[in-house]
Order: structure tokens, then sequence, then C-alpha cells
């Protein structure tokens, strides 16, 4: 499974050293279909390869630069036609991370810009930025109604000359999910960068992360969610800091979400410690990342948990050396689930089945 | 996936896997002469697979897929797995690469002058380039001119040359004992028939070259010429980019570079006999 390549490299670089051609091959492969292969660049510079692969990490590293620019360029972009407004623009996920310099930024690729304002403001964010050149993506009204009465963001909005969707957050998860999270807080804790924008606290950032990944849809792209929750983790340690974490994230009921998306950051991109002279990391086939959390790992709460962690795992890793994502079934079965969590069930059979009417139809 | 194969192309290294030994065969024969990847490491990987697995046997339909792929991609009769391999290919590049910025343009050599052409779909650049070949010179591709931001030379993109409807029969009659692959009836874009790239050209292929001339021709007019200024190439161009705005402050330099230094002309043309004339005329 060539995930376990890119989860093996990225928490132990050198690993990469005894990899042969087709072992670099599956691991650009998945870095590219996990969107990682900027992170994976710079996790790997000036480590010794063939030429042939660090030709494609050094154009991958120019990609992410230039992604970087561009960004921060639509953040500009946004913080201008939204200044007149007066109301507070925190960037959230990738942009934030670059825009605060973290290193869960450092070569990440960066889609949409999302950005949270104070539910109160939305009409008039919505209307600063249309005039201002953003236009509706979706055309269809089923879909426009159901963003606006259901979702924790306006529809995404396009600029017409850059190409480039804004997401517009009021809170951090759907009105429909379970959780309601404390969007006051967030905002209210959210500190300015310097540059006339803002982003969530310490603590709200990771919780963030923790609820995208397993609150908020199907765990596609959870490689790399759970790469920022490690980064994120590591730049911020601090004695107390992960109780004050956990903390936090009850208070907007997440705790749960989050004490997972802890321990599978740890099981899968902390470094083990040496042990009989053998770096865990390097051995992809060991059981280390397949079956044992390392000790820095919190204790789970009971073995449901375990389970469901592993099932994660199972979700998590099944690429193939293509790059494919194999185990249909298990992405089919986190598909249904992202949805049930999003909505009760007699709305999400009622969506599903308006979707299906209209022609979509779910991976697998 | 089930089979594979590997080939270099230009600088680029590609993986082309398929449900379907069909059309690796095909490109097996047809890049028989082409080397691999560099270190056995190709650039991008495209996949040739089947939506659904009883679709493999059953009313047999090729999805394109690889490294990068963008949506909805409609899919292709298996009697057209050659075609869609070669999508593929062009798919990975106009959507990743970074390393070169890339025009849409067909692009031949002759003395370690390069000659750049480019224009819409119908202009005639596949059919010239292939018809310039066949008068000696060294074809460095039909589709994509890489041009290097770091030196300004252009790199070859030798893939085969997609002839399309006409233009099969002018080179199958310019280029007799050329090599060839299946004609290919009623695809999205016409008939297609791939022509092999000459010896020559294959061989030489690594050898980047410096650009002379950026033509812009046009099939179905009076003959003409006219010169046509940097700032008029430059927009040009960067419209016949697919990476332009992706490559940032990199591809702007290199292609201000590539304006400012090579003379551009507009060439309308009748016939085939008459652009060659016109364009080894403005080369020479």
């Amino acid at each position: 499974m060539s995930a376990l390549l890119l989860v093996a490299a990225l928490r132990d670089p050198p690993s990469v050293t005894a990899l042969d051609a087709d072992g670099w091959t599956a691991l650009i492969g998945a870095a590219r279909a996990e969107q990682m292969i900027g992170t994976l660049a710079y996790r790997l510079q000036g480590l010794p390869m063939p030429d042939a692969a660090a030709r494609i990490l050094a154009d991958a590293r120019l990609s992410a630069d230039q992604g970087r620019i561009a960004a921060l360029w639509e953040a500009e972009m946004a913080r201008r036609a939204l200044a007149p407004l007066g109301v507070p623009v925190v960037l959230l996920k990738g942009t934030a991370f670059v825009a605060a310099g973290l290193s869960a930024g450092v070569g990440r690729s960066i889609g949409d810009l999302d950005i949270l304002v104070p539910r109160e403001s939305i009409d008039a964010v919505e209307a600063a930025l249309l005039a201002a050149g953003w236009e509706w993506v979706k055309p269809d009204p089923y879909d426009d109604a159901y963003y606006r009465q259901w979702m924790h963001e306006l529809p995404p909005l396009i600029h017409r000359e850059r190409d480039r969707m804004i997401d517009v957050h009021h809170t951090i998860l759907p009105l429909t999910a379970r959780v309601r999270p404390d969007a006051s807080l967030l905002l209210a804790d959210s500190f300015e960068l310097g540059n006339g924008l803002s982003m969530l606290s310490r603590e709200d950032v990771l919780v963030h992360a923790a609820a995208h990944l397993f609150a908020d849809g199907d765990l596609a792209g959870g490689l790399r969610n759970l790469w920022d929750i490690h980064c994120l983790l590591d730049e911020f340690d601090a004695p107390g800091f992960r109780d004050a974490l956990i903390a936090r994230a009850a208070h907007h009921g997440l705790a749960r979400e989050m004490a997972r998306a802890v321990r599978l950051a740890d099981a899968l991109y902390v470094p083990l410690p040496l042990a009989g002279g053998v770096r865990g990391g390097l051995d992809v086939s060991s059981s280390a990342l397949s079956d044992t959390s390392p000790p820095a790992a919190p204790p789970a709460s009971g073995r449901g948990a375990r389970f469901a962690d592993r099932l994660y795992r199972r979700r998590l890793l099944g690429r193939d050396g293509w790059g494919v994502q194999r185990r249909k079934l298990s992405e089919f079965a986190f598909y249904l689930r992202g949805h049930y969590l999003r909505m009760p069930p007699a709305m999400l059979a009622r969506h599903l089945w308006t979707k299906w009417r209209k022609g979509y139809r779910p991976p697998g | 996936m089930r089979h594979v194969f590997h080939v270099k192309i230009g600088p680029i290294g590609f993986r082309v896997g398929s449900d379907w030994r069909q059309p690796i065969a095909q490109l097996e024969t047809l890049y028989r002469d082409y080397p691999e990847p560099d270190d056995g490491i190709p650039d991008f990987s495209v996949r040739l697979f089947a939506a659904r697995p009883w679709r493999r046997f059953v009313r047999p339909a090729v999805m394109i897929g690889g490294d990068y792929t963008i949506p909805d991609t409609a899919p292709l009769p298996l009697s057209l797995g050659l075609l869609a391999a070669e999508m593929g290919m062009n798919l990975q590049m106009a959507l990743a690469q970074r390393r070169y910025l890339l025009l849409h343009a067909s692009c031949v050599e002759r003395d370690g002058r390069a000659v750049l052409m480019t224009g819409i779909s119908g202009a005639g650049k596949s059919t010239l380039a292939a018809l310039l070949m066949a008068r000696g010179w060294r074809l460095m591709g039909d589709e994509f001119a890489l041009v290097d931001p770091e030196t300004g030379l252009l790199h070859g993109f030798p893939r085969l040359v997609s002839l399309k409807n006409e233009s099969v029969a002018v080179i199958e009659a310019a280029l007799p004992r050329a090599r060839f692959g299946p004609l290919q009836l009623a695809t999205p874009k016409g008939d297609i028939r791939h022509l092999v790239p000459d010896a020559d050209s294959i061989a030489r292929m690594a050898e980047p070259a410096r650009a002379a001339a950026i033509l812009f021709p046009r099939f179905g007019f009076e003959a003409a010429q006219r010169p046509v200024l940097p700032s008029e190439t430059f927009v040009r161009l960067t419209q016949a980019s697919t990476n332009y705005v992706a490559m940032g402050e990199r591809g702007f330099d290199a292609l201000t570079a590539l304006v400012r230094g090579v003379p551009a002309v507009a060439i309308d043309y009748p016939d085939a006999a008459t652009a060659v004339a016109q364009v080894e005329a403005v080369a020479a």
C-alpha cells in the first residue's frame, strides 16, 4: 500500500534512501493522490535520492511556493473586499497556516480560500464579495437552498477573473450535524495576524482540523489533515497544552473527535523511539504502523475506540501503487457515515434521493 | 493495473497502466525506439481503466485517469485506447507540468534553429510539422513545446504526431515509408492516425534547441505574411500556454525573454506546399 510509504517517508525521511524505482514511483503517486507532494518534497529536501526523484520533488517545491503566493494574494483580495464592513475575517486551514508561517503550511497544497465571519454579517459579506467580482458556482437551486438553510457556509463562490474559490463559513460544522460548535467563541478568541486578517486560537485551529476530519465528511484527504494536526501539535507543544486542547474541544462538543485526531496523528506521524537499534519507521511492513500505537499517544477511551481507530487507519491508508483508493467498500461506508454525521436520517434519505434523481452517484 | 508501459518522451518520463492489453500493445509497438524514464522513475502516471469491473468485458469503455485528472472526462471506446493514452499523457502535462513553460505548439529544428508554430486547432500545426520532418527537419513535437525558464532553450516533446482528418492522407503520401498507428475513425476530434517521428527525431529528442522563429500559421487563406509585434506575440502565447498562470513569475520571465529575442510572423496559406515554402523562407 503506497499510502504507508508516504506516511513512513513523512515520519522518517531518511527511510526513503532504501526505496527502489518502483518504491519512489508509488511514493510519488500516493503523495500526489493525497495532495501532499509539496509537503513531501520539503520534508525530503537535501536527502540523497535518484536524480529523477529529486527533479520531481524540486518541481513540487516550486509549485507549492507559487501556490503559497497565490493563496496569500487571494486572502489579501478578500481582505480588501471585506475591509469596509469592519467585521473580523478569520483565515482557516491552509491559508491560515501559510499566513501565520506555521510548519503545517510548508509545501502544503492550498485549493480554496476558507474564511470564517460572524453569522450576523454573512449577508453583508456575500454582497461585498459579489460586488468585488466573485460569482456563484452552484447553478442548481436545490444546492443553493440547501447551503443557505443547512450548511455552515455560503454556497461556494468563485472569482470570475482569478478563477479561485472562496468558502465563507459562519461556523465549522453543518447546522444539521449533531454537534454544534461554539462559533461565537471561535471568533471571540481569534487573533489578528497583523495584516488585517485573523486566525483561530491555537486550540481552535486544532479543533477545527479534527472536526473537519472526523465529524464532517468521508475522510477524503485525511492523511493531509492528520499531517496538519501532527505539525500543529508539534509546534504548539507545551506543558498542559494537550489537556487544554481536549477541554476546549469538549466545550465545542468535539472531545471524542479531538482525542481520536491526536491519537491517530501520533500513531501515524510521530517517529517511534529507537528500539533494539532499529527505527520503527524504517520498516513500513512492520506492525508499528499497522497495529500498535507508539507510547506518545494518549490512552484511547476503551476497546471500541481502538477498533474504530483501526477502521479509520484502514480507510486512510487504502491507496495502491498508482495512488488509487482501494477498499471501495470502506470508502463507500465512510461516504455514508460522513452523510450520517451531517444530518438526521430522514433528512439524509431525502437528500440522497434528490441527489440520486439528479444523476449524482456516490463513489464505490 | 494489469498492463503497464514505460516511456520517456523528450525530458519527460511516463508510466501508462491499463486494464486492457490492447492499448499497451499499441504503445509498445509505436514507441519501441524510445528510451525508458530516467532512473526508472516516471514523472507522471496515466491510467486507462474500466469505470466498473464488468465494463472491462461488457461494452468496454476506457476512463482516463492518472496523477492529475479533470472530473467528468467522458470515456472512450476500447478501440480508441491508444488515443486515450495519448490524451492522458497530454493531460498530465497540461495540468501539472511546472519545470517548463508549456506552449501549445508544434516545433521543428534544423541546424540548431528551432521554429515554433502555434495557432488554433485546425491551423495546421501537426501537418506542417510532419511535412517539414519529411523534408529533413528534426521534429521536436506537434503538441507541446517546452521552454526551459533557466536557459530559454526549447526542449522537444516528440510524442506520436496526431494527424487529423484530411491531413492523414496528405502525410501518408508525403511519408510513404513512415510508421503509422491504426486509423481511428470518428473520435471526438474526427478521424485520427498517429505518426511515429522519424529515427533522427527520436534519437536526438534529448537535444534542446534555441528558438529562431515563432510562426502563427493560418490555413485556408491566400498566401500572405506579416510580422507580429512582441506585445501581440506575448498575449497570443499566454493563451497558447496551459501553465503560464501556474508558473507565476518564472513563466512571465521565460515568456518575455522568448518574445523579445525571437521574431514572430503570421503566415496565411492556401495549401501545404505553399506553407512549407513560407516556413523555410522565414526560418532561413
